[in-house]
């Protein structure tokens, strides 16, 4: 069924029905069907349209449209390569390929998640590609959701399924071939299990004893001393008074006070003013370190480029919001639409004034 | 204790990805190179006399008579909105480190250690987003239902808080709490182990309402997919035999509004199912026949068990429970009385009883239960504890009314391995040593 049918059909049946009964509640009577308290309105087709971006499995909700592997290389350098990799292949965020065998494709099952450390990828976890599809298109890119073209999702995602070695580089996704794409783990999950239902069988079941229940008891596993200030000082976590304070873990690290590893603190209200909050706030760290290049170059590497430079500040403000490539190096940078013009300067600013 | 050279720079046992994380088999070899060093009772000795301070250094204690006593305090409305004390400023809601790469998709836990009763204060309810918190205007808001009904319905908020509401206390769980430490001991503290875990009083309009108001398809209608308004637009599929019984469509929080971090303005309350199905700041509901295979329920939050294959749709909380105080990371102030106390929960009802243990499993006393003990609720257990100083092993193992007993590590571990990243409700231990320390342990 198409898109506007399936939204139109039910909205031709209520209106006439809203129109007829009304509420029951406000009429005083028990209407055998109809609404009970009348409170809201009518969604319209257009409405329905604009929100019901859901695709599922069985094809509900696919949205007309194409794409081929070579366009969607071209969109994922441009928009994904920057966190997801080159080739999907960053494991800074949840890999995007890799770790796929050639019989999976053939047994449904992703053999690579027997083992031991198998890899966890989108290849090798995801059953359906329409749950790529529908989360490309809701959810990415990340600093930009929903500025996709269903075309643009089609060509991306084929372009992640060739990633994954699911389809060959001169396929085309479209609206008629995306439910029948066979992922290689499609038979690798199971809801033969007690946790979808409240009533449902617990599979570990812990045991009653109250006397000499065990023998032997013994720790197999402690935080190494190393570790025992990674969360911070607990010591600063405790409130100070009552039964237990929290332990001073600083001792245990003596490297502690000269180079003190920031505990994730919390988190200020960012303020325009403030371009490191700024920062924080529209991911640049992702890709950006302060003094160090991650995807793209160190904070302070670019400040030592522009720094003094005439007119370095608009320039750097400019290029903050509409992105681009070949500065740096081959990765390109997604355009900061979301990003203030006054917040886009103040970042500039203070990467011309040093990035300190 | 370990030589000033020896940097502790690399992160401990994680991987990079969300809080559905594992550890690789790499961290962990690395991890277990370097446990060989304890340093355990010989450092405490200091740490006690530190602690010690503040009780020697109270010097408005009598017969001095305090500065606060002798002067006029603040007036009233000071603050239209009041905050906690400025002595209280340890309590604070905190992130793991290293264990997502982005704020934005990231969590922050909920400090266990330092709260009392079963109610979280709304500020410090832990906070889990995955496209970052967005800043909803409740007036622009809109819930759409629509799909397998007869009457597809926009409803502001306005209409929203007109319907006929409930207020119930529930818990929300993530099912990744506890995921850090399925393969072995990770972090620190309560806060860290269990911290992914709330409790509030919720006011909203029971589902089952707006489900009889649009006029769902009895006959066809199976699963319900629950939609966020933030940038993930983060979807659920729930199962009808929940969105029948006990989801709610939440606006209030403790008295107040959600707060923004929750969901503000309306999110949806799975009561007892893992916290992803409660979907904050909620713009849609499509009744639909078969489930969705979402992102959140096909790539996260899935269950891998040692044959490869993933439990999906793996929702509900299983009994659990876990000591706040004593804890891991505190420090007691050396020995005689103190009140082992905790919280337990199921995502399947009431909890029946609790047993406390102080020689790692041994032996077992029954605890007592605070009042209210509600469905699908924390529920504040206590014991009297005289420590006499040598070292213990504390744990705690809730039994929910279904006559389900929380599991020990190793019992979930011989049927889910240790891969799951979810649903660990595993007994946990504290160590305490000589020298008053606690420490995260597990045991065998």
């Amino acid at each position: 069924m198409s898109r506007s049918l399936k939204a139109l059909l039910p909205l031709v049946a209520s209106t006439a029905l809203v129109a007829l009964a009304g509420p029951a509640f406000a009429q005083g009577k028990a209407a055998a069907d109809g609404p009970k308290y009348g409170l809201g309105r009518a969604a319209t087709p257009q409405e329905i349209m604009g929100w019901d971006i859901d695709v599922r499995p069985d094809g509900h909700g696919v949205r007309k449209g194409k794409g081929t592997v070579a366009q969607g290389q071209d969109l994922y350098d441009a928009q994904c390569a920057s966190c997801h990799g080159t080739f999907g292949e960053s494991n800074r965020y949840m890999p995007i390929a890799g770790g796929v065998k050639p019989d999976d494709l053939k047994t449904g099952r992703a053999s690579s998640l027997r083992e031991p450390s198998g890899m966890r990828t989108v290849g090798t976890k995801l059953n359906y590609a329409t749950t790529l599809w529908d989360y490309i298109n809701r959810a990415m890119p990340w600093t930009n959701p929903q500025s996709l073209t269903a075309d643009q999702v089609y060509a991306i995602t084929a372009y992640v399924l060739h990633l994954n070695e699911i389809v060959p580089a001169d396929f085309e996704l479209n609206d008629g071939n995306l439910t029948k794409v066979a992922m290689p783990n499609r038979n690798g999950m199971t809801t033969n299990h007690g946790l979808g239902s409240v009533k449902g069988k617990p599979d570990v079941q812990g045991s009653s004893c109250m006397k000499d229940c065990v023998k032997e008891v013994k720790v197999t596993s402690e935080l190494p001393e190393f570790a025992r200030n990674q969360h911070g000082n607990l010591a600063e976590q405790k409130r100070s008074i009552g039964p237990a304070r929290g332990i001073d873990t600083t001792r245990y690290d003596p490297s502690a006070s000269a180079a003190k590893p920031a505990p994730v603190a919390v988190a200020a209200a960012p303020s325009a003013a403030d371009p490191k909050a700024l920062l924080a706030k529209n991911a640049c760290t992702a890709c950006h370190g302060m003094t160090n290049k991650v995807v793209g170059p160190g904070f302070n590497e670019i400040a030592a480029r522009y720094q003094g430079k005439p007119d370095s500040e608009a320039y750097l403000a400019k290029k903050i919001k509409s992105g681009g490539e070949g500065v740096w190096g081959p990765v390109p940078m997604p355009p900061q639409s979301a990003l203030k013009d006054d917040e886009a300067q103040a970042i500039a600013k203070w990467i011309v004034g040093g990035a300190k | 204790m370990r030589s000033v050279s020896e940097k502790a720079a690399r992160p401990i046992g994680r991987v990079v990805p969300a809080p559905e994380s594992h550890l690789s088999a790499e961290t962990i070899r690395a991890a277990k190179g370097r446990r060989s060093f304890l340093a355990t009772a010989a450092a405490g000795g200091l740490a006690v006399a530190a602690a010690g301070k503040a009780g020697a250094q109270a010097k408005e204690a009598p017969p001095a008579i305090s500065p606060w006593t002798r002067s006029l305090g603040a007036p009233v409305g000071a603050m239209g909105y009041g905050s906690p004390s400025k002595y209280e400023s340890a309590v604070q809601r905190r992130q793991s480190p290293g264990l997502t790469p982005q704020p934005q998709s990231s969590v922050s836990f909920t400090p266990l250690q330092n709260l009392f009763g079963i109610i979280t204060p709304s500020g410090v309810h832990f906070e889990r987003h995955h496209s970052g918190m967005p800043e909803v205007d409740p007036a622009q808001h809109r819930l759409m239902i629509h799909g397998l009904v007869k009457r597809p319905l926009l409803l502001t908020m306005d209409d929203i808080m007109r319907f006929p509401s409930v207020s119930r206390i529930h818990f929300i769980e993530c099912g990744a709490n506890s995921g850090m430490e399925w393969g072995n001991v990770a972090v620190p503290t309560v806060q860290y182990t269990h911290g992914m875990l709330a409790c509030s009083e919720f006011t909203g309009v029971p589902l089952s309402t707006l489900l009889d108001e649009v006029g769902y398809d009895k006959k066809n209608a199976r699963f319900i997919l629950a939609e966020g308004s933030d940038g993930s637009a983060l979807t659920r599929t729930i199962p009808m035999e929940f969105a029948l019984n006990d989801v709610m469509v939440v606006y209030g929080q403790n008295g107040e509004m959600l707060r923004p971090e929750n969901g503000y303005p309306l999110r949806l309350l799975v009561p007892g199912v893992q916290g992803v199905s409660s979907v904050k700041w909620l713009r849609r509901l499509e009744v639909g026949d078969k489930p969705w295979n979402a992102r959140e329920e096909s790539l996260h939050y899935i269950d891998l068990m040692p044959d490869g294959t993933h439990r999906q749709y793996s929702g509900v909380q299983e009994v659990k429970s876990v000591i706040t105080t004593p804890s891991g990371g505190q420090l007691l102030q050396g020995k005689g009385y103190y009140e082992i106390t905790g919280l337990a929960w199921s995502g399947r009802g009431k909890i029946r009883r609790v047993d406390v243990s102080t020689d790692g499993g041994r032996n077992w006393q029954q605890a007592r239960l605070q009042d209210p003990v509600l469905s699908k609720a924390l529920t504040r257990f206590r014991l009297d504890w005289n420590w006499d100083g040598g070292p213990a092993l504390l744990q705690s193992r809730a039994v929910d009314e279904t006559g389900h007993i929380q599991p020990t590590i190793a019992q979930l571990r011989a049927v889910r391995g240790t891969r799951s990243i979810y649903h660990n409700n595993a007994i946990q231990t504290w160590r305490v040593q000589p020298s008053g320390e606690v420490w995260n342990v597990q045991i065998a």
